[in-house]
């Protein structure tokens, strides 16, 4: 089935990026069930991704009707080729071990916290309910990856190793995760920049509890808010949007 | 054509009655997710919230709800999903709390506090035996809104509602 054209302005594109992030993220944490380490972990994993997921589509219901063009929220999930998706690239990455992936949950939580606390006093409405929602929920992530980081980071010579890996991978795509907002709705969006202190926070705390060292500045990697992406996300998507594409339209 | 007598309260008792497709001895009206009741222009019009975003269980329950008012003679309602206020657990009421104890699932405190990142757990008695040495495995359960416990007295693992 053809891809549609999004009509895209600051607040649908906006609305986008945190919903492709969720989704996208989801997605990733998903491939976990039936492989994590553990049955609690399985259950765990699923979970979060439900969150997200359910996040993601409170988003893109959002971004659809801002966008006024007759899209829904499956449209812009299903329908959308990789330029189109504004996910942050730590998202799409491969799942990689489970340090990596807790890695990725923690540094992402550790954004999306504040970031949604500060999205509860939206003068938007609709984004301040999402946001209370989210809120909640997010809080139980971060607290669930910082454990993991410390249980990991603080472990075996063999876990240390492969989480203080994972940081050093995944570091350099945490600066996209504060990409300035577009001028013109800057007042209804968190402004990222000022989540920074409260992240630095929670990574000095749970690094000095892991004994992990937290990277120095350097490069980040960046992209993904404009639609270039790695060619993971291609491969992600033919998986994810398989079934709408060969039978548009098919429901349970 | 008849005349309906629209029964604001009846309605309220119908929809309210409607249980928890995951917890059967729940019913919307403990949980807190039934929020409000309208009737516009002799249409019925309900509101229900989701506990969390991804609750896969919202689309039955609005599809029972219907199906409910329907049978009790008020064909046509419309529910609506509201996200504002979020639903917290201390919207559940005492007999919901008791219901959920008594099918041995721990209700969640009675207040949903706000948690430090790294805090200590809530004490949790268990829901078969009331003995306080309990031990959560997992804060992630069967379902969104539920964590994993143990009974270290009677040895039963059992769910806990979590607080949100």
């Amino acid at each position: 089935m053809t891809s549609i054209a999004v009509a895209a302005s600051p607040l649908v594109e906006a609305l986008l990026a945190r919903a492709d992030d969720a989704l996208v993220h989801a997605h990733r944490l998903s491939e976990w069930c039936g492989h994590a380490p553990m049955l609690e972990e399985d259950l765990a994993l699923a979970n979060v991704a439900l969150d997200l997921l359910g996040q993601a589509r409170s988003l893109y219901q959002y971004a659809a009707e801002v966008e006024g063009a007759g899209h829904g929220e499956d449209d812009l999930a299903y329908r959308r080729d990789a330029p189109q998706f504004r996910n942050a690239l730590i998202f799409e990455l491969p799942r990689g071990d489970f340090a990596e992936t807790i890695a990725r949950l923690f540094f992402s939580s550790a954004v999306m916290l504040p970031w949604w606390q500060a999205a509860m006093t939206s003068p938007d409405a609709r984004i301040a309910a999402i946001a209370a929602k989210a809120e909640k929920e997010i809080t139980y992530h971060l607290r669930h990856a910082g454990e993991w980081m410390i249980r990991l980071g603080d472990g075996t010579d063999e876990s240390h190793a492969r989480m203080a890996a994972a940081v050093a991978k995944l570091w350099p795509y945490t600066g996209e995760l504060f990409a300035a907002e577009h001028e013109t709705i800057a007042a209804l969006l968190p402004d990222a920049a000022a989540l920074r202190p409260a992240f630095e926070a929670t990574v000095a705390r749970v690094f000095a509890e892991a004994g992990l060292e937290r990277p120095r500045a350097g490069w980040m990697q960046k992209g993904g808010r404009r639609g270039v992406h790695t060619e993971h996300l291609g491969h992600m998507l033919a998986v994810m949007q398989h079934l709408q594409r060969a039978y548009p339209g098919a429901v349970w | 054509m008849s005349v309906v007598t629209l029964d604001l309260a009846r309605i309220r008792a119908v929809a309210g009655a409607v249980v928890d497709p995951e917890i059967p001895v729940l019913t919307i009206a403990d949980l807190g997710v039934l929020r409000d009741v309208r009737v516009s222009d002799g249409a019925v019009e309900v509101d229900i919230t989701p506990t969390y975003s991804g609750c896969p269980a919202m689309n039955v329950i609005a599809f029972e709800v219907e199906a409910a008012l329907a049978a009790a003679g008020f064909p046509g309602a419309r529910v609506r999903l509201v996200l504002s206020p979020a639903w917290t657990t201390d919207w559940m009421t005492q007999a919901g709390r008791d219901a959920l104890r008594g099918y041995g699932i721990a209700p969640p405190a009675a207040r949903a506090g706000r948690r430090a990142l790294f805090g200590a757990d809530d004490d949790t008695p268990c829901p078969r035996c009331g003995s306080l040495a309990t031990e959560k495995l997992s804060e992630f359960g069967s379902t969104a809104c539920k964590a994993l416990w143990r009974c270290t007295a009677c040895r039963e693992p059992f769910d806990q509602f979590k607080c949100l």
